[in-house]
């Protein structure tokens, strides 16, 4: 009978897939639609987002690793830190530290027990899964530019504000500090501070130019999903039009079939001369830079710490396409493209998460919290929210409860801080959260 | 007999790192036992707070990345 007892786990996981297989509603209308949706939003991202912006966007995730010392920044995190002054860095921080989401914990962890104490630890527990950069550049490029600046502003002020609460519940706390000694990886063989800022900059300058979107002739504000109960604008190039429907191609390329009679205005962009100049030679530009860095990278950066870099930008790479994968090809099948259904009919998510009201948000932002996004996967999902109808309000709530939070990793923090100081602190998020996506919401 | 210790919560990077220092110490031909520490708190007890973490015998070596199997042979004799 030991047997059974080791193998039952797989037993029952085998007769769940064999049911679902079993049951698999194939031919049930919305359930073939959603499949498609699912393909569509994959090829969509393949096409649009992959070379362009993934792959500059890990080569300059591998280069923080590996240029950037993480050691002299975890020395403003130290137990004798300069209090102030560490508020600061825990809360900005994350862009080099928290490169990969699994490394939060552990530093949380031990700014808590070993350095600065609770307040920042909290603060950068909370802002680092907003603010780390394959986060903010792919936020950016999907969800709008605003929405990405928000996350990662909106991440770092709350950050403080909760890390100083937090500080302030227990002040009169003594917490018996681990009395191991932190383990610093050896600062690395150091360039000067200038050719390491020269080399990000021209790594960002790539970004920037090579997705250099077009600028739209027209923007049009039109009645959103079935039922029309939000307005959504866009902008973008009329391609086709005719007496039933617009054709409309966005500035990211997608093309959008809008029905006439929800379109309520339609209004020419006034053109900016630089913006459009930019444009027009943008692909000079980037090979231009593109030519200037390889030149630098060869004459500053010696073999061994080349291939450093490349293994870490591989190991990136490695790590995140296949959740991203998965995570596109679910927020397709459960959610669909933009203008489009997948599983979950529209209407649900208007009602829940439409609008900008104080329950659109803390839904937003409780739902966030007790959901595990893996790295990354939170755009695609809030991609197919946002298109069936979620406010920008609410979707800022949910970006930024949703990554610094999950079930599995409220019982780890449980583990490092205790019951009470948990629970205090993922209310504290959620509230947070839904304040500012409200704050975020009344404005855009 | 080398106590080789990974520290790491179970990313990829954590079980690179075991991979490379089992077959270092397979090169070496010494007798070794390799110990995962997974438990966050006991990864703190040991000072460590940037994982993946690689300590010999009780003393931290290796900190916050993968090392490959020939630097993990020097810190093994």
């Amino acid at each position: 009978m030991s047997f059974l007892k080791q193998e039952w786990k797989k037993l029952v996981g085998i007769i769940g897939v064999f049911l679902a297989c079993f049951y698999l509603p194939l031919g049930w209308p919305r359930f073939d639609n959603a499949v498609f949706e699912s393909l569509h939003l994959v090829k969509w991202y393949a096409r649009e987002h992959v070379l362009l912006c993934l792959v500059p966007a890990f080569f300059i995730a591998g280069a923080i690793t590996v240029f950037l010392s993480q050691a002299s920044v975890m020395k403003y995190l130290g137990a004798r830190a300069n209090k102030v002054l560490a508020y600061g860095v825990a809360s900005v921080s994350g862009t080099i530290l928290a490169v990969c989401s699994c490394t939060v914990l552990p530093l949380f962890a031990g700014i808590y027990r070993m350095g600065a104490g609770l307040g920042p630890a909290c603060a950068f527990l909370y802002s680092g899964p907003a603010i780390n950069i394959l986060a903010i550049i792919l936020t950016a490029r999907i969800l709008g530019l605003e929405l990405g600046i928000a996350r990662a502003v909106g991440a770092v002020l709350f950050s403080i504000l909760i890390g100083l609460i937090m500080h302030f519940l227990y002040r009169k706390e003594e917490l018996q500090k681990a009395d191991a000694q932190m383990m610093m990886p050896p600062p690395q063989v150091s360039r000067p501070l200038r050719q390491n800022v020269i080399l990000m900059g021209l790594m960002i300058g790539i970004l920037v130019f090579a997705n250099w979107a077009r600028s739209g002739d027209v923007r049009a504000v039109f009645l959103c999903c079935p039922g029309g109960l939000t307005t959504y604008t866009m902008e973008g190039t009329i391609v086709r039009q005719t007496e039933q429907q617009v054709l409309l191609k966005d500035r990211t390329g997608t093309e959008h079939i809008i029905p006439a009679e929800q379109i309520q205005q339609v209004s020419p962009v006034e053109k900016n001369v630089l913006y459009e100049a930019i444009y027009k030679i943008r692909w000079g530009l980037t090979i231009g830079l593109l030519v200037l860095l390889i030149g630098l990278v060869l004459l500053w950066i010696d073999k061994e710490e080349r291939i450093h870099w490349l293994q870490s930008t591989w190991g990136y790479a490695v790590q995140i396409l296949p959740l991203l994968l998965f995570g596109v090809l679910i927020a397709g099948f459960l959610l669909g493209r933009v203008g489009h259904e997948g599983l979950i009919p529209s209407v649900w998510i208007q009602k829940a998460v439409g609008g900008n009201s104080v329950w659109a948000n803390l839904f937003a932002s409780v739902a966030g919290a007790f959901m595990y996004f893996a790295t990354l996967t939170e755009v695609p999902i809030l991609q197919g929210l946002i298109g069936a109808g979620m406010g920008k309000g609410p979707a800022l709530a949910l970006l930024l409860a949703g990554p610094a939070l999950s079930l599995p990793n409220m019982l780890v923090i449980r583990s490092i801080m205790g019951t009470q100081k948990t629970v205090v602190f993922v209310s504290l998020v959620i509230g947070m959260a839904a304040l500012c996506g409200m704050i975020f919401g009344a404005f855009f | 007999m080398k106590k080789i210790q990974i520290l790491g919560t179970g990313c990829p990077k954590c079980k690179k790192l075991a991979e490379n220092a089992e077959i270092a110490a397979k090169e070496l031909g010494i007798e070794y036992q390799i110990e995962k520490i997974t438990q966050i708190n006991d990864i703190m007890k040991m000072g460590v707070m940037m994982t993946p973490a690689l300590a010999v015998d009780g003393v931290v070596k290796v900190v916050g990345k993968v090392v490959s199997p020939e630097d993990i042979r020097t810190m093994l004799v």
